[in-house]
Order: C-alpha cells, then sequence, then structure tokens
C-alpha cells in the first residue's frame, strides 16, 4: 500500500515537471514577438519600464544601493521601476526575470547574489530583446553578450587611493618609518583581490615594512583576534589597513584592550574600506583615520547607460561607480593614482548627515 | 615501566600529548608564546588568548560530547542557533531598533529569552532524533540550513549593534578583574556539568543508552527521554556560546555568528579520544581537544602563516592528531612494540 502511493506521487511530480518544461520552452517564441509590442509601446507612452531585481536589505549599503534605483527610476525622471527583493535567493531573482520578462519590460537590472548558474534565464531575457544590466557583483557566464554592461566598484582604484592617502599622509607628518600590518577580507571575494593588490604593490614602491598581512573575513569578530594576535607579535605597529569596516572596529577594539590607543595622536593609525555610516562616525571622531568609500549609489550610472542605449550609442561593457575618500583632519587634501587627481574630503558632521547611507 | 604503561593507556594521554605538541611548536617558532603579563590592568599574552577564544568552543564542545554519546550522533546545527540566540538577545536588548547606545531592555531578560530559544531549538532537535528516531546529522540539519535564516529573520537582515559597554562585559572583561569573561562562563558551564554527571546517574544513563539503547529500556531506562534531554543541554549550551559570541562584537551578525564553529565542536570531541559512535565518553578529553585547536590557530596567526594557507595547515596538523588516536593506529604500534620485545626476549 505504502509502496503505491509513493510511485503515485512520484508519477505525479514527473508528469508536473513536465508541464513546467513545456511551458517554458513554448512560452519563449510568443515573448519574443511580444518584446516587440513593448518597444513600440513604450516609445509612445514616453516611460521607460526598468525592472530590478535586487539580492535583499542584508545591509546599510544594500539599503542606499536601493534606494538610489528607487529614487533614479522615479516617475518624474521618466521611469517606471519594477522593483524586486530576493530576499538572498537565486531562485528568486530568476523567478523575478522571467516576471519582468513576462511583464515586458524594457530594461532588466540585476544585482546577484552569486556569480554563477545565470545563462539560461539570461538567455530567455536575450532571446526576449532585453538589454541586461549587471550591478555590484559580476557573473560568470560563458557568453558575455548575455549582457549589456556591468556597474560596480573598482576595487583595486579604492586600494591604490588609499594606499596613496597614507603615503601622503606620512609625507606630510613626516613619520619616520611606517611599519604596517593588512587584515585581509575574505581570501578569493574580488573586493579582498583589488584591495590587497593595491596595498602589496604600494607597499612595495613606497618601502613600507610590511609587519603581518592575514584574513579577518571581513567580520569584526575575526579582525579582533587576528590583530590581538598581530600586536602580540610585533611592538612597533602603527598603521592598520584593513579590508572593510568591520574589521577595523575589531582592530580597534583588539588595539584598545591590548592599552594603545588609536587616532591621528595616538599609538597606531587604522585606515578602513567601504565607509558604512557607523564606519564614517569613527572617521569623524579619529579612530579611523581614512575611510576610502564603496559607493553603493549605482543608480545614475546605470540610468546613464540606459540613456545612451535609448539613443541607439554603444556603452562600455565594464563600468565604475565614482567613489570618494573620506579622512579625518585636512592633512590631505588630494591624492594622485597613474596621473589622476581625487579630492579627499574631511568628515564632519554635515558630510556624514549628507550621506545617502 | 609499569607505571609508564598505565599513563600511556590513559584515554587522555594522546589528547594532551598532542595539545602539548601543539604548544611545544611554538617554543622553536614563537620564543614569546608563554610570556604572560598584566597590561592596560588584564592578563596579556599569547596563551590567554588561546584560553579566553577557545571558552565557546568549549562550551559548544561539552553540549556535543553529550549529544554524541547519548545518540551515536553530532548535533551539526550549534552555530546556526548560536546566530539564533545573539539574535534574540541582541533584538531584545535594542528594543526593534538596528543600533543603540543604550539598552532598552535589562541584559538578564534578554539572555534568559536568547537561552530559552536555543533550548527550544535543541528541543526540536531532540524531538527528532528521540522520538521520531531520525538520523541525527539528518534531523540537525534542517536547523543548520534554516537557523541562520530564522536569525535573518529575527535582526531583519540587518546586524544589530548594542554599544553599552555593559553588554560588553560578558565577552570582555569584568571592571577590576584582569582575567577575561568567556574564561569564567566556560568554567562555570564545565563544572555545573561535572557536577550534574557525577553526582547524579545522569552520566551513566547516558553512556549505556549510547551504547545500547534497547538494552538500556530493557532494564528500565527511559533512552527516549534521555536523548531528549542531550539534545535540549546541547542547545542551551549553544545559546550561551552564542551569547558570549555577541558581547565579543557587541552585535548580532546572522550570517557570521558561530559560522562553521559546529565543525570544530565535532573535531574537538574527536581529538578528545571519544568514540564519534557513542557510548562511553570523556568530557575533559573534548575540553583538551578544544583547547588544541584554538591553540592551533593562534599558534598559526603567530607563525603569521598567510590567510590562504591557513586552511592547508590546520588540516595537515588534524590528519596528524586523528591518525595517532585512531584505533587502528594503535593496534598496528601495539604488535610492533610486542615484536620487538619479542626479538629482544629471543636474542637473550
Amino acid at each position: 500500500m505504502k509502496r503505491k502511493v509513493v510511485s503515485v506521487l512520484l508519477c505525479a511530480a514527473m508528469v508536473s515537471a513536465m508541464m513546467v518544461g513545456c511551458g517554458g520552452g513554448s512560452a519563449a517564441p510568443a515573448e519574443d514577438a511580444s518584446a516587440e509590442a513593448s518597444e513600440d509601446a513604450s516609445e509612445e507612452g514616453g516611460t521607460i519600464t526598468v525592472g530590478f531585481s535586487q539580492v535583499g536589505a542584508e545591509s546599510d549599503w544594500r539599503t542606499a544601493n536601493s534606494e538610489s534605483m528607487k529614487s533614479t527610476f522615479s516617475e518624474e525622471n521618466g521611469y517606471t521601476l519594477i522593483f524586486d527583493d530576493a530576499q538572498q535567493k537565486q531562485e528568486n531573482q530568476i523567478t523575478a526575470i522571467r516576471n519582468f520578462v513576462q511583464q515586458e519590460v524594457d530594461y532588466i537590472v540585476l544585482a546577484p547574489v552569486t556569480e554563477t548558474g545565470w545563462e539560461t534565464v539570461l538567455q530567455e531575457a536575450k532571446d526576449a530583446d532585453i538589454p541586461v544590466i549587471i550591478v555590484d557583483r559580476m557573473i560568470d557566464v560563458s557568453d558575455d553578450s548575455l549582457y549589456t554592461a556591468w556597474v560596480g566598484s573598482n576595487f583595486k582604484l579604492e586600494g591604490q587611493k588609499a594606499c596613496a592617502w597614507l603615503q601622503a599622509y606620512a609625507d606630510a607628518k613626516e613619520m619616520d618609518e611606517i611599519n604596517i600590518v593588512d587584515i585581509q577580507g575574505t581570501i578569493g571575494a574580488s573586493a579582498q583581490i583589488g584591495r590587497t593588490e593595491a596595498f602589496d604593490e604600494a607597499a612595495q614602491a613606497n618601502g613600507w615594512n610590511v609587519v603581518g598581512q592575514q584574513t579577518g573575513e571581513f567580520t569584526q569578530a575575526k579582525g579582533q583576534e587576528v590583530m590581538e594576535s598581530m600586536l602580540k607579535s610585533n611592538d612597533n605597529i602603527n598603521v592598520v589597513y584593513c579590508e572593510n569596516d568591520n574589521e577595523a572596529f575589531g582592530a580597534i577594539d583588539a588595539i584598545e584592550a591590548a592599552g594603545k590607543t588609536v587616532g591621528p595622536d595616538g599609538d597606531i593609525l587604522v585606515m578602513s574600506f567601504d565607509t558604512t555610516n557607523a564606519g564614517i562616525t569613527d572617521t569623524l571622531s579619529g579612530k579611523i583615520i581614512c575611510n576610502t568609500e564603496c559607493n553603493p549609489l549605482h543608480g545614475p550610472r546605470v540610468a546613464e547607460i540606459i540613456e545612451k542605449l535609448e539613443a541607439g550609442e554603444e556603452v562600455e561593457k565594464q563600468q565604475y561607480v565614482d567613489e570618494g575618500i573620506f579622512a579625518y583632519g585636512s592633512d590631505v587634501p588630494e591624492v594622485e593614482v597613474d596621473g589622476e587627481k581625487f579630492e579627499v574630503t574631511e568628515v564632519t558632521q554635515e558630510v556624514i548627515d549628507g550621506r545617502a547611507y | 615501566m609499569e607505571k609508564i604503561k598505565k599513563i600511556t593507556s590513559m584515554q587522555l594521554f594522546l589528547p594532551i600529548v598532542c595539545l602539548v605538541a601543539v604548544l611545544l611548536i611554538n617554543v622553536i617558532t614563537t620564543p614569546g608564546f608563554f610570556k604572560i603579563s598584566i597590561n592596560n590592568g588584564v592578563l596579556y599574552g599569547y596563551i590567554v588568548d588561546v584560553v579566553n577564544r577557545a571558552s565557546e568552543l568549549v562550551i559548544l564542545a561539552v553540549g556535543m560530547t553529550l549529544v554524541t554519546a547519548a545518540s551515536g550522533g553530532q548535533d551539526i546545527s550549534v552555530g546556526a542557533v548560536m546566530a539564533v540566540a545573539g539574535a534574540v538577545i541582541c533584538q531584545i536588548l535594542s528594543g526593534g531598533e538596528v543600533s543603540v547606545n543604550q539598552i532598552a531592555n535589562p541584559i538578564i531578560l534578554a539572555v534568559i529569552a536568547g537561552v530559552i530559544v536555543a533550548g527550544i531549538c535543541g528541543a526540536f532537535n531532540g524531538f527528532l532524533v528521540a522520538k521520531l528516531n531520525i538520523q541525527p546529522m539528518v534531523a540537525t540539519l534542517i536547523l543548520y540550513t534554516a537557523g541562520r535564516g530564522i536569525a535573518q529573520l529575527i535582526t531583519k537582515g540587518q546586524i544589530t549593534y548594542i554599544r553599552d559597554e555593559s553588554y560588553q562585559v560578558i565577552g570582555g572583561f569584568i571592571k577590576g578583574c584582569p582575567v577575561p569573561t568567556p574564561i569564567f562562563v566556560a568554567i562555570i558551564v564545565v563544572v555545573i556539568t561535572m557536577v550534574i554527571l557525577k553526582k547524579t546517574a545522569l552520566g551513566l544513563y547516558i553512556e549505556s543508552v549510547g551504547i545500547n539503547g534497547d538494552a538500556s529500556r530493557l532494564v528500565g531506562l527511559n533512552s527516549t527521554m534521555i536523548k531528549f534531554l542531550t539534545y535540549v543541554i546541547c542547545g542551551v549550551l549553544a545559546g550561551v556560546a552564542g551569547w558570549v559570541a555577541s558581547s565579543r562584537i557587541y552585535s548580532a551578525d546572522a550570517n557570521n555568528i558561530g559560522l562553521n564553529l559546529e565543525m570544530d565542536a565535532i573535531l574537538a570531541v574527536a581529538l578528545g579520544g571519544n568514540n564519534l559512535g557513542g557510548g562511553k565518553f570523556s568530557l575533559a578529553g573534548s575540553i583538551i581537544g578544544a583547547f588544541t585547536i584554538q591553540a592551533l590557530t593562534t599558534t598559526l596567526y603567530a607563525m603569521n602563516v598567510s590567510g590562504d594557507q591557513l586552511p592547508v595547515y590546520k588540516a595537515i596538523v588534524v590528519v596528524v592528531i586523528v591518525v595517532l588516536q585512531s584505533p587502528v593506529f594503535k593496534k598496528f604500534m601495539a604488535t610492533q612494540k610486542a615484536r620487538k620485545a619479542a626479538a629482544q626476549g629471543g636474542g637473550q
């Protein structure tokens, strides 16, 4: 009896799976036709429909990223935005993209939760002639015609800016020597690779004494543990290069617990990345001496791409967002990387209040 | 000779040798490893770090040992349960805000709630394993995958910060006391568990249920209840560990609190010379195992091994220790010794 029930259930599951499979296949040509129709419709109506599949709302950064999209693609600017929160699940994102295709949007913007597994659904979007713009994380597809453009952060440049700032600051303050440790991010993450690469190059070029390099896995707990250990093996550390704000919080706790002080007049300078709200608040007090931005405001850059595409122009495949560098005090007004100058913003309460995140 | 044989045949002998061996590496590589000083009014040194950082692992290992002994399986959800407990505690303390500088509710209330929720998670696991007879690994897999999602739900997907000095005490220092508080928490947990196991027959019951559940039932032990109890204890202890871990970083980081710690806890039980198939157990062995793991991590930090190579060295040491303690290897050594003795005897 039991076996019979199981076999019936299995049959039912197989039949339904087949039906779903067939349904997907037959829908594709129909979408082709309707996509053309929607293009006509949008030209008549004057508004551009954008479908945005967001990862979730796991951090301040992410929330700011969503806000940027919502404010850029507003009704006043001539857009209709369909926003979908995937709650950290790729399945939800795939469903969202399929819905966008069915709703015949003009553009799809995707902030992918993972790198892989996008071929099928992006092919469906391509078949429907809907351009896809990837934001934030990169995707890993064999055929890069599946997406039109990518917008995100240039992690290496962030690192280069921070390193240039440190060298300029050391010159301005006439520091005798720089004994620096690098608390790396999660090994293999694109932010870690870019920021570490820039650090290694700068340390060699400027003759910094690198006394330690260890991963803090982008978390406060690990950052604290690693810093604790480094302080014991090296008494002379005067700069810490943390690859995100959470690690910096942990490092500061460890330094203070060891009876040392942080800040411009203290024993150790702490540098950080991301400029989250909590991070930049520590920059205001000087605990984090320099904080390089990882800009979540992707909206305007995506809008720029869409405008170009609307005008029939070619767009560059990889595009970076503009990112600032924030510091305590005004000892270094600007930094130079590869001949290009970047302004350094002195953090004040107004600067913090004026930021979107 | 007899005495040496007696010592080497003790269950705790090999775990202690392993811990000492790991520590001895430091005598050569990091001469300052054993130096302890008072810095900024508190104890300061690598050894202090090892004992301090191992606290959560010790607490988890105690629970894991009991679960392993009674059910012959492991609870792989403890790391996720830690995150749930941390999320509950921080969310109550913050009163629903994302980041607060002053606690909204009394700490004791939040901690009790957090530990109770962790206990409920343990009870859920216990129900599946003891009542429904599901394989422990499969039963606890449910909370292993869902736990962090639940924690995310509680914190609404954000990291909840409690920037209030009073909350940092349990993961930091009590004012005027030079010893890190997590060490006290670990000691209290171990002492209470030891007392319960020694003063009541619970320890004996757990072992007999683990060795043969059916036989224990036939002699009148409620084996279902005993298995269930060990899972509840394991959940409660995971809650305590989660409290310490979240207090260390004064926040509830649902994605990272206790991440992969369940594997370290299982490893600690194994390093302690315990049989992962259940039955007789040694709590002291597991605790030594936990310290060995943390000593290894701290040693590698002190040697400044680069981050991407760290897991390799860890794996090598673990393989060596596990092989040393495996029954086959022990038997091999015993026969070798016997042969040597026989050869010597023949030569006379």
